[in-house]
């Protein structure tokens, strides 16, 4: 052993670096890029769009909002009236869905809810455009169910099929019926059990403790999803797309744009985003001023279990058929992605099988030449994200500064803004040279995707990063200090390992997003820079139904490993960065 | 005011072991205690009463009327519970009222009840709060209206006590007494605390791994402990095992180590005892029984010359813990004019022999 030191060791030369990181304004020097990022690619843009909507003729004016509110042509209010109605009918479905399946799998022990509890999560997995897709081979007008049952029971014509707005119903309420679900069985999670007896104690029955305590305590839950999902589906662009609704705000726009109509584009634009942006703040209060979770710790709800012979087997079959529903859209993927392309007219099932769609998607330039632009795009854009989401994260959470509260809205807000909007914002923005894009003309070019996909998945590693931070205790990192660590020492060698999980977590989401996105890329895209999901959509439009979902299941693959990895990462705390 | 009765009840989780066999019959107005380890039962004890459980076996009766299987929102029971479980979403006002309210009583009246109970607990003028905003004290003071505004047949206690401070707990105990006498109401306190139960019950039911040890007053729980858990559990004790030399007559001559013999009274032992000699055999003796030789004593009957092993003033009283041969010595001295002895000195114990209690 060592004899102790008496005498003290030498304090390290202070460097100017190691001035400049202790200054109290060394704040200011981590987020004054942050600040200016933003600036650059969220608001410019969004200004732009704005600027575009209310000059006419280098002069400011409000024609064009005449016009989109005028009673004579009223295909932009009537999108505007459809876009509202799908999202608030699609917040109910979605909530009765949502809420029912929370409450069955968390309350209820019956045969077969391990299964289906794993599997309800499914809908997460499918990328936006491919589960819209796989609707529509499984339920359309030629889809595989209508047409069986026709062959089956000897039908004239199919016995339904999915089309038009409830098309777009049936998608949303399976895609976004997971919020509903993840929300209210979080909540439900959280109910004391106590509080339940409490009321019972107190003299109340089984409904009484339902209407007074159950779901006055789910209400916030239920609130926020419900904000939420309406937020997504007003934004929805892909389902009415697929299934032909062009009246929606984000069809309007993308039809406005592909008219060379800027100005409508940009009026519609601004006008979706307010709605958007109202949303967000409507939610943000809404989440401050309610919060009644979790008040006592260490309570595990009992679930009752299913006695009855009856009830066993009703309970069954619906779970059979449950996981059925939710596993036939990937199914049906996997199935045609084994199709030969063309072959397939008129049949229940496609005819003929081949392996040739995965063999090609690797060996044919053609074919890879979309995934090769997929990749690095959103790997371009993920490496923006993860410099960008980390120090942001960690300003807020560990930094004191004036205008915190501001940094946390503006990332938040690429969230909330449509990819419809995101899109037609980075076009006015940067269709002309300016100092944001360094002199160069973006639109046309290589960058604007990834700058697309940056700003669309801005919030991701942010929210992934700083909930883990959230999590560690600062004062490991103030005993780093206090044994002699630079700031930079201690960011490196202390804060970022010890939020490395979420971090990654963050990172695997983003890049997986990057690759699958539609919403913008279809805007945005060149014929040099196809990217997978538009590629898919044209080979759809070329009946090359093979290779198309050739590319999805490879799509889904990813972002299955995707979300196992980031479960593994963060025991089940990636919900937060989604 | 109604007198609870268990009958033989036991309850199994499954195969694992709830409790067992508590027989118990708690008067009216009484204020009874569960007191035991965690783990023991009590809550289970308490919660088959409330009817969240129901018992695998045995009866339970309100009075002369079997609830047994009676749902819980059935039995005018008024619960505390450990977490307090107040609902968050509603003000103090309302979460008082909801038992009102589920009665159908008019709104004059909740109002007017609610209002006394917020006196009663001195909430007053706390009506609007919200919980979150309330302290831990006061909280536990709603939790406690919210269960006395139903006028409970019966008052229900989960260690009502254990989520707050040490001053405050003082406070809270006094406090719930004070109620408890006020209102004369029937009450199953549950506590891990042993002086809380103490201070508080008119009986103490002592519990050990769902078996119930003894049924007593503090009184007798604290002097007359039927078997060495219980007078370890309750208070500081001397626990000595020796081996019966002399018995027979009103006299127990106990030798604990070679050269250390005490003598006791027959009548000081508890009814799981057998005095035979040759018999081994446990006693308890409490620390403050113990008190220094006089010079007269040197010597005599039931003197201990130890040495000092730890030694500590309290302010009330002198603690010592001292060893003679293989015999550790808990003593403590209140208030007597005695010259604190540091550690290694020699001290000089009487054990009085009305002290002695043989526990088997
Ligand atoms: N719902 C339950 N399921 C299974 N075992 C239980 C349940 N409730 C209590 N027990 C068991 O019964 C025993 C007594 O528990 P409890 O009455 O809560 O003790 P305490 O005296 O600390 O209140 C413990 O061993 C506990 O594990
Ligand atoms: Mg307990």
């Amino acid at each position: 052993m060592n004899k102790p030191q008496l005498t003290p060791p030498p304090v390290r030369q202070t460097g100017r670096w190691t001035s400049i990181t202790t200054s109290p304004n060394f704040v200011y020097v981590l987020i004054a890029p942050l600040f200016l990022i933003l600036l650059a690619y969220v608001i410019y843009p969004f200004f732009q769009t704005f600027l575009q909507s209310v000059k006419l003729d280098g002069a400011l004016s409000l024609k064009n909002y005449a016009k989109f509110f005028s009673l004579e042509h009223t295909s932009n209010l009537e999108a505007l009236w459809t876009s509202v109605y799908i999202s608030v009918l699609s917040v109910l479905t979605c909530g009765i869905v949502g809420v029912a399946m929370a409450f069955l799998l968390e309350r209820y022990e019956f045969p077969g809810r391990k299964l289906l509890s794993v599997l309800v999560l499914v809908p997460m997995a499918l990328p936006p455009l491919i589960g819209v897709l796989s609707f529509e081979f499984l339920y359309g007008s030629s889809g595989i169910i209508p047409r069986g049952l026709q062959h089956l029971l000897h039908l004239e014509k199919p016995p339904f099929t999915l089309k038009g707005i409830w098309g777009v119903l049936v998608v949303h309420t399976f895609t976004m019926y997971t919020y509903f679900y993840m929300t209210a069985s979080s909540a439900i999670k959280g109910l004391d059990p106590s509080l339940e007896e409490a009321a019972a104690n107190l003299g109340a029955g089984r409904l009484t403790i339902w209407r007074r305590v159950i779901l006055p305590m789910l209400t916030p839950a239920i609130v926020a999803a419900s904000l939420l999902v309406f937020m997504i589906s007003m934004a929805s662009y892909t389902a009415p797309l697929i299934f032909g609704i062009e009246r929606t705000m984000t069809m309007q726009i993308y039809l406005s744009r592909t008219n060379g109509d800027l100005d409508m584009a940009a009026t519609q634009s601004t006008l979706l985003s307010i709605v958007s942006i109202l949303f967000l703040i409507l939610m943000r209060w809404y989440q401050s001023a309610r919060n009644y979770q979790n008040m006592s710790k260490g309570v595990s709800v009992h679930r009752t279990e299913v006695k009855s012979k009856a009830g066993q087997y009703v309970s069954m079959v619906l779970s059979f058929l449950g996981v059925l529903i939710l596993m036939l859209p990937i199914l049906v993927i996997v199935l045609l992605a084994f199709s030969e392309d063309g072959k397939w007219t008129t049949q229940v099932l496609p005819p003929s099988y081949t392996l040739d769609h995965f063999k090609d998607l690797f060996t044919d330039s053609k074919t890879w030449r979309p995934i090769a632009n997929s990749f690095k795009m959103s790997i371009a854009a993920t490496i923006g994200n993860l410099i960008f989401g980390v120090a942001a994260a960690y300003a807020i959470v560990r930094m004191n500064f004036k205008g915190k509260t501001l940094l946390d809205i503006l990332i938040m807000l690429p969230w909330a803004l449509p990819g419809t909007v995101v899109a037609v914002n980075l076009i006015t923005a940067f269709s002309e040279p300016n100092v944001f894009s360094f002199g160069q003309v973006l639109i046309g070019s290589f960058w604007i995707l990834p700058l697309a996909y940056f700003v669309r998945h801005l919030p991701l590693i942010f929210r992934s990063t700083s909930s883990t931070l959230m999590q560690t205790d600062r004062s490991v990192e103030e005993a780093a200090r206090n044994l002699g660590a630079s700031w930079w020492y201690t960011f490196r060698r202390v804060v970022f390992p010890m939020a490395l999980s979420g971090i990654l977590a963050g990172t695997l989401l983003a890049l997986v997003e990057g690759i699958g996105e539609f919403v913008a890329s279809i805007l945005l895209y060149t014929n040099r820079t196809t990217p997978v999901s538009v590629e898919i959509f044209q080979r759809m439009y070329a009946f090359e139904f093979g290779t198309a979902c050739a590319y999805g299941v490879l799509q889904i693959v990813m972002i299955i490993l995707v979300l196992y990895v980031s479960r593994k990462l963060t025991g089940g705390n990636a919900g937060s960065a989604i | 005011m109604i007198e609870v009765t268990l009958d033989r009840v036991s309850k199994q989780f499954g195969g694992a072991k709830g409790v067992e066999n508590v027989d118990i019959r708690i008067k009216p107005g009484e204020f009874f205690t569960f007191l035991g380890p965690s783990g023991c039962g009590k809550t289970t004890t308490l919660r088959m009463i409330a009817g969240f459980y129901y018992p695998s076996d045995g009866r339970i009766l309100f009075g002369d009327r079997d609830v047994t299987n009676m749902p819980p929102n059935k039995r005018n029971t008024g619960m505390v519970f450990q977490n307090y479980a107040l609902f968050p979403h509603m003000t103090v006002f309302e979460n008082i009222a909801f038992g009102l309210q589920v009665r159908k009583k008019s709104k004059a009246e909740i109002r007017d009840k609610v209002t006394r109970a917020q006196k009663l607990v001195h909430l007053d003028g706390y009506g609007d709060r919200r919980i979150d905003q309330l302290s831990g004290g006061q909280q536990q003071r709603v939790a406690l209206a919210r269960a006395l505004v139903i006028e409970p047949n019966i008052l229900l206690l989960d260690e009502p006590l254990s989520n707050l401070d040490a001053k405050l707990r003082e406070e809270t105990r006094q406090e719930i007494k004070r109620l408890q006498l006020e209102l004369g109401i029937t009450t199953i306190y549950v506590t891990h605390d042993q002086s809380e139960a103490m201070s508080m019950s008119d009986r103490i039911m002592v519990m050990k791994d769902g078996v119930v040890q003894q049924i007593g007053t503090p009184h007798d729980i604290y002097n007359r402990p039927v078997n060495q858990f219980v007078a370890s559990f309750i208070g500081e004790s001397n626990l000595w095992e020796g081996t019966v030399e002399q018995a027979g007559g009103d006299e127990i001559r106990v030798r604990l180590t070679p050269d250390l013999v005490l003598t006791g009274l027959a009548v000081n032992a508890s009814p799981e005892c057998r005095l035979a000699a040759g018999q081994k055999v446990t006693l308890s003796v409490r620390p403050e029984a113990i008190h220094e030789a006089g010079a007269a004593e040197q010597g005599g009957e039931n003197a201990i010359t130890a040495k000092v092993v730890l030694s500590e003033f309290t302010g009330v009283s002198m603690n010592y813990i001292a060893q003679t041969g293989p015999l550790a010595v808990k003593a403590m001295f209140v208030g007597q004019g005695h010259r604190m002895r540091e550690r290694d000195e020699t001290i000089r114990f009487i054990v009085p022999r009305e002290s002695i209690y043989f526990v088997g």
